[in-house]
């Protein structure tokens, strides 16, 4: 820019547009209200009426995560809601909740909250609630992992922290 | 009563739209439409409580400027507001009701708790949650 040109007043909004947001959220509010299902990017991509292609991305943007990884924080949120509030066995909390296996349901489980499903529930329940005030969807939503990194690098993290004399533990 | 909340309001990205919503769908009686110019102050009540309310409010200029106007109006449709609660009588006919009308509901009425609820959206993005409490 040459200093002759004068700068708007204001600067054009980078923002999206609220009528694709409107739409990305459209897609958002369908895994929240079936976490359990399948919701590959084409499945996403056709509720907010987006191309393949884009929908991932705009939906990053817009929300500040991918598809994806949003769709892992509501199945970990709902599966710590189930493990709290019933009795029922950690197997058919891992099915209804979305995943196939009781292996990858514990091992993400663990890599996201640090903890086992069966330790959580342990500890949940020597605590002693005072929440009944408090719609239920507002106490759950507590319990959302904020998962800012891919569960991927969290596991690299938390894997180079406990080796010793790997890279994370350089002498201060 | 003389002392109360008399007006909340929400923002809507068009008031055309939000009043077609409010009106049209959900039934509410507009309390007051004037106009000055670009501007336009609109609310709605909802039928059995008069003595509140509802403002359906377009963020824009000169109360805001363009790019804090843009900002609400991509917050609204993130669905980043709070969430609003109405009581109703009756959850699974109100949803039957609203449904017919072509409202978008984000969540079929669930029992929990002694209560049933659902959740729908208006057209700029405001969640709203309906209650039916002791069912």
């Amino acid at each position: 820019m040459t200093t002759g040109q004068s700068a708007p007043a204001t600067p054009i909004p980078t923002g999206q547009d609220p009528r694709l947001l409107r739409r990305l959220l459209r897609a958002k509010d369908r895994i929240d209200a079936a976490s359990h299902e399948d919701w590959p990017v084409s499945r996403l991509a056709a509720v907010s009426g987006v191309s393949v292609t884009h929908f991932a991305h705009a939906f990053r943007q817009a929300f500040g995560l991918p598809p994806h990884r949003y769709l892992l924080t509501r199945r970990i949120e709902r599966a710590k809601a189930l493990l709290r509030d019933t009795d029922r066995p950690v197997t058919e909390i891992a099915f209804d909740t979305g995943w196939n296996s009781l292996g990858t349901f514990g091992r993400t489980f663990r890599d996201v909250t640090d903890e086992s499903p069966s330790a959580f529930r342990t500890r949940e329940r020597s605590l002693t609630q005072g929440f009944d005030r408090v719609p239920a969807c507002y106490l759950n939503a507590a319990n959302r992992p904020d998962l800012n990194i891919a569960v991927s690098e969290k596991r690299r993290q938390d894997r180079d922290n406990k080796v010793p004399g790997s890279q994370a533990m350089e002498p201060l | 009563m003389s002392e109360a909340i008399q007006v909340v309001g929400l923002y809507v990205r068009d008031q055309d739209e939000a009043y077609e919503f409010y009106v049209g769908k959900l039934g509410f009686k507009v309390h007051t439409d004037q106009r000055n110019g670009d501007y336009r102050w609109l609310t709605v009540q909802h039928p059995e409580q008069p003595g509140f309310q509802l403002g359906l409010f377009r963020p824009q200029p000169p109360v805001h400027d363009a790019v804090t106007a843009q900002t609400l109006n991509e917050l609204v449709a993130k669905g980043a507001m709070p969430p609003l609660v109405m009581a109703v009588d009756d959850c699974r006919a109100t949803y039957d009701r609203l449904r017919d009308k072509g409202v978008e509901f984000t969540q079929e009425p669930v029992a929990r708790y002694g209560n049933v609820d659902a959740n729908f959206r208006d057209p700029s993005g405001n969640g709203w949650k309906i209650v039916q409490e002791g069912a």
